[in-house]
């Protein structure tokens, strides 16, 4: 099964739905609560950096009875040195963002303890894209 | 516990979200940044926050919390009472500040 969605950057209000899409059919398909929490985890920190940080993206989603393969893609800023953004705590975001509770620097460490497999790549002014497999 | 019964002991105001009442909770957690939310909260948890813009209401209902106690008497956003309608999350509000709600929970048996 396939799934696609359009992540719009203005709307920080929607930021989550997709994911939310993605949980509501996981939990459809019968996959078990602890998978399904993992995936959400995961899926939400990337749809939220892709809102805070890119200004929105295009995500799709592959959902097979082995795996669900999630790949998030934005135009946005770039990440000039990954490493560096995976640490917990780095933070770029405005003090606006922070002060609504997102920007404490955990979403990419998140995303890389929940999920089973982890890649990105980015390229500074073209944009980044987030691979994330989680198996079932 | 039901939240029904947690927010007859302690008093709370329902402001959203009211066909969730009958979730059991099952502890609790306290925080205000999002994703230490999402990584720590267990599922069932009564969450404790001094956010209420809309994305609580997403935090909550993709890990599976019970509720959410906004604290302080922080206002809400209409959007984030329309968002726990649709998601059946219970969303309540209290003027007590997080130590003191805290208190209470323990005081009722919420481990
Ligand atoms: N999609 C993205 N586009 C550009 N920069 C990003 C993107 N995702 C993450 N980053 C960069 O990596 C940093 C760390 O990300 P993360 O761990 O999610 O923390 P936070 O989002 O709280 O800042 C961000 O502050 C930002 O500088
Ligand atoms: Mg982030």
């Amino acid at each position: 099964m396939k799934l696609n969605f359009e992540v719009d950057g203005d709307e920080f209000i929607l930021a989550g739905e997709a994911s939310s899409q993605v949980k509501k059919i996981l939990k459809q398909l019968g996959v078990s609560s602890e998978i399904i929490r993992r995936i959400a985890i995961a899926m939400y920190e990337a749809e939220i950096n892709m809102v805070i940080h890119a200004n929105g993206g295009k995500i799709e989603v592959e959902i097979t009875p082995k795996k669900v393969y999630i790949v998030l893609k934005d135009t946005g800023p770039g990440i000039p040195d990954i490493d560096l953004a995976m640490q917990e705590g780095y933070s770029t975001a405005s003090e606006e963002v922070r002060e609504l509770g997102f920007g404490a620097g955990m979403g990419l460490p998140n995303m890389k303890k929940y999920s089973d497999d982890l890649k990105i790549t980015s390229e500074v002014g073209k944009g980044t894209t987030v691979e994330i497999t989680v198996y079932i | 516990m039901t939240v029904k019964d947690m927010v007859e002991k302690l008093g709370l105001s329902i402001i959203a979200g009211k066909e969730g009442v009958d979730k059991e909770i099952t502890t609790g957690y306290v925080g205000d940044l999002l994703s230490w939310v999402m990584a720590n909260a267990k599922a069932g948890a009564v969450w404790i926050t001094i956010q209420s813009h809309v994305n609580i209401i997403a935090v909550a209902s993709l890990i599976n919390l019970s509720c959410i106690i906004v604290a302080e008497g922080a206002t809400i956003d209409k959007e984030t009472i329309v968002k726990a309608n649709e998601e059946k999350i219970p969303l309540l509000s209290t003027n007590k500040n997080s130590y003191e709600i805290i208190k209470e929970l323990i005081e009722i048996g919420i481990k």
